[in-house]
């Protein structure tokens, strides 16, 4: 199983990267989110994995380590936040500057970014 | 106490010439002068116990933990160098309140001049270096505030711009260099330091620490090959040049050379770097001295050369020069002042500093004229004044030492040839000015000056001569401390007599004044030869060289900050794999060995679903909705991981952002293109893929590396404690909002902080509404769908429910806070997507940014409220009552706490998304909106 998530944690944290090095705010924003997934399953996977670990005291014997559970909840809601800032930056940066490049370029005509692609 | 107000008074009194800025200009000189006198009269109340070789220290407490202490120290060193700074300082404030002129403002003067003064016996006083450090980098800017005093000119901007860089760049070096002396000593206190000269130098770091503190003294006391400063600092105010760049701030270099002698000196590197310094400062000093026309110019590298001297003197590795030096610092100091004065007064009222064309003020001025040429016969070293005595005492100790081996003849040689120059160009600043023909095209018809603009004067040369003909008796005292501060105790036999019979240092003098004079009387050859030289414009020279610099800085970083996020991520994660990557290479195995749980279906299955969603997200990422909608998929997977692997709180919080965050996104792509064009090129999709690749590659090894591994957690404390120290079972919750409550606090403000942002983001924006979607077609009409509303307004209190249930039962079962608040959230968000802005705007006006307030509020006050009781913040209470009906409950500071999560939590969600929602109705945020 370890290796399962392991991979699945890897393959995340792959597909968040490869979309936040695209060219434009909304790729990246997605690209983000899938990031913050792939990184709060890898804190939560620090305290190992437990199928049937205890949460609640009384219940069991053998606990689910409550120390990186209480870390990633908060990384969740921030994480929410952050994403939410970032979109209404990408928002903002498309009102002000009349595009939704993030590479650095110049807003070009159109005809001029069909010459650039060639 | 005394010694505190010694530097205290003056940083009042930097205030003073503020305050008495509209009164006369008189009033105001007094006034500034009354500060500095006051700290003189303190300074001279302590003569008797430093002269006795007392150490006046004082100390308070800061950051005792780092060393940081403000540390005041007085010895017999810094007691001359604050008896220089606030007599000569006096001086140059009487002067100045006649130099200055209507036009200039002589409060802001003043004002720099004394936060100069402050920087300056801040230096001299300090016991803690980190501290000398501070004041050191004081007197730069202060310097600089003065050189530019004449801001309307471009000599002085530039200038003081030169002198900055310079000064600057050294100060950076003493800083590097003071941070090695604390290591290697263990301490910053300046006496520590003094005590541990042999273990510094024998410290395989004393070569770089000695190059930089030497960096640092050598920029600041304008030796070669950093003196081109201070010619260029000359556009300065005279008073200033009198003060700053000959008596007090130049000599800060060699006041540290002097304060740190115990600690670095007495090695063969110190006589190399030092000595040579000094020997090659002193002859290009005095060489290119001669051939300056402007007053003043002569007069800086005058003080360049002897500045070399004292340089060199201490260089010398020996006791008795040490005394040399510190002797000579008393005497430079007064007469090159006097005479920066004079050539202040000359320049005043002839109007011209150019000796081409002052000639022959003899007759206009022969008070100023007595005054100056008794000061340049100082200067010179004529006998019967104080420049005589140190400079026979130099001569001396050339001939003492023997560090060149065979070859240490050549010292006392090129001293000599030193000394005739400095006797020639003496001789041409007298000669030139005051006879020599007659004056031509000056402007104003030359006079003497105001009889208190000349005191200043009359009291330095006073002072040349009384100490010329009674050395012992005036200075004694003062150079004796001082050297034994230097020394650290170990002051040599020396005389001070005028007279010490027939030796060689007297026929060097002879030879020196013999020599001067005929090198004057034959000058028009040497004119001739140097004039025949390629001139060389340092300033333009380095202004070029800045100018380089600043292109190559601004290359470099249009290179790196180019504007591309896209060139930033690749590099930052270039700089991870590399960090992260080399490490797991050393490593011998992945596995760690922990017993793996084995793959069943059903984790099979969802494992299956996530990639292949996460993998579908990437490919139609082009297709933005799409693209949503697989990630969405992705955002479940991972909640139901969560509830896979005993972490049920987890999996309710990402639930509901999933939810919160699909919605947001949703309505993003309202404002955005719902389409990405294809713009990159192949190559560059293969360098993202690789680079992916590798970052996945290593994030999910490590991930394996940790998993397999055995572990011991400090959760065993909070599994223990949860129920008896904090009231409650869910351990997750009681660490949120007990154990680490402050982690949490911190944490919904930022995500107030979060959503404060983007409320004002979303201000005043000049938002592009689409009127069809990206396919082109038009939105639908119906715009709030019955059936929708229906459910929504029906859910809505079953929904708040919910969460108030979530809420309380969050401290004992999975739920709290957190949860609760999305799940208000959510409820309510349903109701803006079905029935619209209008229609919830009627029934419920809250201001979002308030609830925030309110929640973190809360959040803030619970904790205070531990402080009523005597607990630190946050410390939490819990206890169990019994009430009818209900049983028994629990009541715990706990739950007040988590409410306020849960507010700022609804208060924060909600503001974001009804912000971006209200984008498209009449209700968008302007700057008119409370905020």
């Amino acid at each position: 199983m370890e290796t399962l998530f392991a991979l699945c944690i890897g393959f995340l944290t792959a597909c968040g990267v490869f979309l936040m090095l695209r060219g434009r705010t909304f790729p990246v924003v997605v690209g983000l989110t899938m990031l913050s997934y792939a990184v709060n399953l890898f804190i939560f996977a620090s305290g190992r994995l437990n199928l049937k670990g205890a949460v609640v005291l009384g219940t069991s014997d053998s606990y689910a380590d409550p120390l990186p559970q209480a870390l990633v909840l908060t990384a969740i809601v921030i994480g929410f936040a952050m994403t939410a800032f970032l979109v209404i930056l990408a928002i903002r940066a498309r009102a002000d500057l009349g595009n939704d490049h993030v590479d650095g370029s110049m807003p070009a005509p159109r005809h001029a970014k069909r010459e650039r692609t060639k | 106490m005394n010694v505190l107000w010694i530097l205290l008074l003056p940083m009042l009194g930097t205030l003073v010439p503020l305050l008495l800025a509209k009164q006369s200009r008189s009033r105001n000189a007094w006034g500034t002068a009354a500060a500095p006198a006051l700290a003189l009269a303190i300074l001279l109340s302590t003569t008797q116990s430093v002269f006795s070789g007392e150490v006046l220290l004082q100390q308070w407490q800061w950051i005792p933990l780092l060393g940081l202490d403000l540390t005041l120290r007085l010895d017999g060193l810094a007691y001359l160098f604050s008896l220089l700074i606030l007599a000569i300082g006096l001086l140059i404030i009487l002067y100045a309140r006649y130099y200055l002129s209507e036009q200039d403002s002589m409060p802001r003067f003043y004002s720099f001049l004394m936060l100069f003064m402050t920087a300056m016996l801040g230096i001299v006083l300090s016991g803690n270096i980190l501290q000398i450090w501070l004041f050191w980098e004081l007197t730069s800017i202060s310097s600089f505030l003065l050189i530019s005093f004449w801001w309307h000119k471009s000599e002085a901007r530039r200038g003081a711009r030169m002198a900055l860089t310079i000064t600057g760049g050294g100060g950076l070096c003493l800083l590097a260099a003071f941070l090695l002396l604390g290591n290697i000593a263990g301490s910053y206190q300046l006496a520590d330091i003094l005590e541990q000269g042999a273990l510094i130098q024998q410290h395989s770091l004393y070569p770089l620490l000695l190059v930089l503190f030497l960096l640092g003294c050598f920029t600041k006391s304008a030796q070669f090959p950093f003196h081109f400063w201070l010619p260029n600092a000359m556009a300065a105010p005279t008073p200033v040049s009198a003060y700053l760049h000959s008596a007090t701030m130049v000599k800060a270099g060699i006041f540290l050379l002097a304060r740190f002698y115990p600690a670095l000196s007495g090695t063969e590197l110190w006589f190399l770097l030092v000595s040579l310094t000094g020997l090659t400062t002193l002859l290009v000093g005095a060489y290119l001295a001669l051939f300056k026309h402007d007053l003043k110019g002569l007069l800086a590298y005058s003080t360049i050369s002897h500045l070399g001297l004292i340089t060199l003197l201490f260089g010398l590795n020996a006791p008795l020069a040490a005394v040399a030096g510190v002797f000579h610092i008393i005497n430079h100091a007064t007469f090159k002042a006097s005479l920066f004065m004079a050539a202040g007064i000359i320049d005043h009222e002839s109007g011209s500093r150019d000796m081409r064309r002052l000639n022959g003020l003899w007759q206009f001025m022969p008070i100023t004229a007595t005054l100056m040429m008794v000061a340049a016969a100082a200067m010179a070293g004529v006998p019967l004044l104080n420049g005589f005595l140190s400079k026979e005492m130099f001569f001396a100790e050339t001939l003492q030492q023997h560090l060149l081996g065979a070859l240490s003849w050549i010292i006392p040689l090129l001293a000599t040839v030193a000394a005739i120059f400095s006797v020639a160009y003496s001789l041409r600043l007298i000669h030139d000015v005051f006879f020599n023909g007659q004056p031509k095209g000056l402007t104003k018809t030359p006079h003497e000056p105001p009889r208190y603009m000349r005191l200043p004067v009359e009291v330095l040369v006073l002072l040349c001569i009384l100490v010329g003909i009674a050395p012992a008796m005036l200075v004694g005292g003062l150079l004796n401390s001082a050297a034994a501060a230097v020394l650290a105790g170990n002051l040599p036999e020396y005389s001070l007599a005028i007279w010490h019979g027939f030796n060689l240092p007297l026929l060097m003098s002879a030879i020196a004044l013999a020599g001067g004079v005929l090198m004057y009387v034959k000058r028009k050859q040497l004119f001739d030869f140097q004039s025949a030289l390629p001139g060389v414009d340092t300033l333009n020279i380095f202004e070029q060289l800045m100018k380089q610099l600043t292109r190559g800085a601004e290359k470099l970083y249009n290179w790196i900050d180019n504007g591309s996020l896209q060139r930033y991520m690749a590099l930052l994660l270039t700089a991870f794999v590399i960090l992260a990557g080399l490490p797991l290479i050393q490593m011998d195995a992945l596995g760690g060995g922990r017993a793996e749980i084995p793959i069943d279906a059903v984790n099979a299955t969802g494992a299956a679903m996530l990639l292949i969603s996460a993998f579908a997200t990437v490919v139609w990422h082009r297709k933005r909705v799409v693209a949503l909608l697989m990630i969405s998929v992705v955002g479940l997977m991972v909640s139901i991981a969560f509830t896979r692997f005993s972490a049920p709180d987890l999996a309710l919080t990402q639930l509901s952002v999933e939810v919160v965050t699909i919605i947001l996104l949703m309505l993003a792509l309202f404002f955005l293109p719902h389409k990405t064009p294809k713009q990159s090129e192949p190559s560059k999709v293969v360098r993202d893929l690789g680079l992916a690749s590798l970052v996945g590659i290593i994030v999910g090894s490590l991930s394996y590396a940790i998993m397999t591994r055995p572990f011991t957690t400090i959760s065993d404390f909070f599994i223990a404690n949860a129920k008896t120290g904090g009231g409650g079972t869910n351990v997750v919750n009681v660490i949120l909002v007990d154990f680490r409550g402050f982690d949490t606090l911190g944490e919904i403000a930022v995500l107030g902080i979060a959503a404060l942002g983007i409320f004002k983001l979303l201000t005043r924006i000049p938002v592009f509404k689409p009127s069809s979607d990206g396919e082109g077609r038009p939105w639908a009409r119906e715009r709030h769908p019955l059936l929708l509303a229906t459910v929504a307004q029906s859910i809505l209190p079953l929904a708040l429910m919910v969460s108030i249930y979530i809420f309380f039962r969050g401290h004992n079962l999975p739920g709290g806070g957190f949860i609760a608040g999305l799940i208000t959230a959510v409820a309510i968000i349903l109701l803006y997507i079905s029935q619209g802005v209008d229609w919830v705007k009627a029934r419920m006006n809250i201001e979002y940014q308030r609830v925030v307030a309110v929640g973190l509020l809360i959040a803030f006050m619970t904790g205070l409220a531990s402080w009523l009781f005597g607990r630190p913040y946050l410390t939490s209470w819990f206890d169990y009552f019994q009430l009818p009906l209900f049983g028994e409950i629990e009541l715990a500071s706990a739950i007040a706490f988590d409410l306020g999560v849960y507010v700022t939590v609804v208060g924060a969600t909600l503001l974001i998304l009804a912000s971006l929602g209200k984008m498209t109705t009449s209700y968008r945020p302007t700057h008119k909106e409370q905020l």
